[in-house]
């Protein structure tokens, strides 16, 4: 935290707000105008497991492939406009993520321009029954079950781990930093307390830098993606504008957007964003500080700008979550659609028939769920009885231990087209896919027993 | 007077396990105190019987015009668990702005309210 006084304000973009996210997005943020950071966010809960899974088959793999293309489309602002990149990219393999970078870079004949920052440390897996031994239960959250139930079938486990590291790479003079399970926040408050030099207890202004980070973290769901309010007056969503930070060094900043691109920030649009998977709104707890989203204030400031201040936090506390997956079992889930008249009542027999065969079979699931698209999947009961609906969508899933018995549930759907209620169509995709179940198991754990390191090369 | 929530505010909602939240904020500064007053916990929980299995969370922002809604039993499970089509949560915002208020006529003149359209 050496860089004090450099900048009057600095730029944080917003590139990316999960695996598979649009992929234009990274490129027309370093060229639309003038940023100093460009963040991309890559991980959601299950997204660990996923890449623990592909770095099984292969050592090399195991990080967000997708962020090497998004570096290869920006190496040569990066050199040129001098932006810096910071991302969680790396999965469960950030060193070999960061081999891919200067690979991409050598080929381009810029690896002279990129020096990339590697934080690990946040990989628990190695060490799970050490910790395990020595008393951290790593009790589910949710349930208050100790980890011990399913610690056999546990696929990777990784502590959140928040700015310190990434504020040291970008110390060191790293101009591309590879986190693994980062917060998706530390990503944007990391490189503004860099820039200002914010100490570890100043806590207002840390949660702001976290409060920015929230508003950001999901990219174009503050700048008019996904926005309810006046939804159909947001201009130009084919050329959407994702959203950018400008902070100052008192903790207040503004979000904004380039100049000419569509989309709209506004009070509405980043109140809806404020509000998304909040929890208790006082305490949203990072490894960095609590943030009180209750002291939040917005202003309108000009044109696709609000300014936001006012922003209080509290000291961290001493645990860090730990994002653990296992295996879970299996699901399948499959689809049939029936026309008028009467959709919803062939719909409804073609449920009873099937539900019939499958206890003929005596196959037993933890969980069998039938839903009618087009009537009542999303709102249930509240959506009231439908009115003489063109068709409808049976869509049945079950979820059990046991593989066959998922596997007969999908040879029993197709059948229904020739042998169960009439005017059915929509199966030409074939029998569903039996997909085996990776859940989340959210813990805590002492902070001190996580050790982060910082390679700068 | 019935005001339906839908034209009295916007919503956006998401998951974390088998809890949706839904955050509800309203469409004019000045209907914020008709959500504090009117969107209760109770009201929110009858709303929702039958659709959920848990029990529902009340949390006010007044300097963002918004209650937060935490649903508890909401996803069947929740995450990858879950079969929902709505497995993330993501539209229970809309399932609650069809809640239908009961409000006196004196007090929904005075903030005019849109009455509700069925």
């Amino acid at each position: 935290m050496n860089n004090r006084g450099a900048k009057e304000i600095v730029k944080v973009a917003a590139g990316q707000g999960f695996w598979g996210d649009w992929l234009e997005a990274p490129r027309r943020q370093v060229e639309g105008g003038d940023i100093d950071y460009l963040m991309l966010d890559y991980l959601a809960e299950v997204t660990m497991s996923i890449l623990q899974k592909q770095k099984e088959r292969d050592p090399k793999m195991g990080y967000a492939r997708d962020f090497i293309g998004a570096i290869e489309s920006i190496l040569p602002s990066i050199a040129k406009r001098g932006v810096r990149v910071i991302a969680n990219a790396g999965g469960v393999n950030p060193p070999a993520c960061a081999d891919a970078v200067r690979a991409v870079a050598e080929k381009a004949g810029a690896r002279k321009d990129i020096r990339v920052g590697v934080v690990t440390g946040d990989d628990l897996l190695p060490r799970l029954d050490e910790l395990l031994a020595s008393g951290h239960e790593l009790r589910n959250m949710d349930t208050g079950e100790p980890l011990a139930t399913v610690r056999d079938r546990v696929l990777s486990a990784n502590a959140y781990i928040g700015s310190v590291p990434i504020v040291e790479a970008l110390t060191r003079g790293a101009n591309v930093v590879i986190t693994g399970r980062s917060t998706d926040t530390a990503l944007t408050m990391a490189p503004i307390r860099f820039e200002f030099g914010w100490g570890t207890e100043e806590w207002d202004k840390l949660a702001a830098g976290i409060i920015a980070g929230h508003i950001i973290e999901c990219g174009a769901q503050c700048s008019g993606g996904n926005c309810l309010f006046d939804w159909r007056s947001i201009p130009d969503l084919a050329d959407v504008g994702y959203p950018i930070v400008e902070a100052h060094a008192d903790g207040t900043f503004e979000i904004t957007k380039h100049p000419g691109t569509g989309g709209r920030i506004s009070v509405p649009t980043i109140t809806e964003q404020l509000v998304y998977e909040m929890g208790d709104p006082h305490s949203y707890i990072t490894p960095d500080v609590i943030a009180d989203f209750t002291s939040i204030q917005l202003a309108p400031a000009g044109p696709d700008r609000v300014r936001v201040y006012g922003i209080h936090g509290r000291p961290a506390t001493d645990k860090l979550k730990v994002s653990i997956a296992y295996r879970a079992g299996f699901k399948a889930v499959g689809t049939l659609v029936y026309s008028w008249p009467d959709a919803l009542d062939k719909a409804r027999k073609a449920d009873e028939v099937l539900r019939a065969r499958l206890d003929h079979l005596g196959l037993k699931f933890d969980q069998l769920l039938t839903e009618y698209v087009g009537v009542s999947a999303t709102h249930g009961t509240l959506a009231g009885p439908p009115h003489d609906v063109p068709e409808v969508q049976l869509r049945v899933g079950v979820r059990s231990p046991d593989r066959a018995g998922v596997e007969r549930f999908t040879r029993e759907l197709a059948p229904l087209v020739l042998n169960g209620p009439p005017s059915v169509t929509g199966f030409a995709g074939g029998r569903p896919k039996v997909e085996e179940i990776v859940a989340y198991w959210p813990a805590l754990i002492d902070k001190r027993v996580v050790q982060t390191t910082v390679e700068v090369s | 007077m019935r005001v339906q929530l839908v034209d009295v505010a916007h919503a956006r909602s998401g998951d974390k396990g088998d809890t949706a939240n839904v955050g509800v904020i309203a469409l004019r500064p000045e209907w914020y105190p008709l959500l504090e007053k009117y969107v209760t916990r109770d009201r929110v929980r009858e709303h929702f019987r039958g659709v959920i299995t848990g029990d529902v969370e009340r949390y006010e922002l007044p300097n963002l015009k918004a209650l937060n809604f935490l649903l508890h039993g909401a996803l069947d499970g929740g995450g990858t668990l879950s079969l929902k089509t709505d497995a993330q949560g993501k539209v229970f915002s809309t399932a609650l702005l069809r809640l239908v208020l009961d409000i006196p006529d004196a007090e929904a003149r005075q903030l005019g309210l849109p009455q509700a359209r069925a």
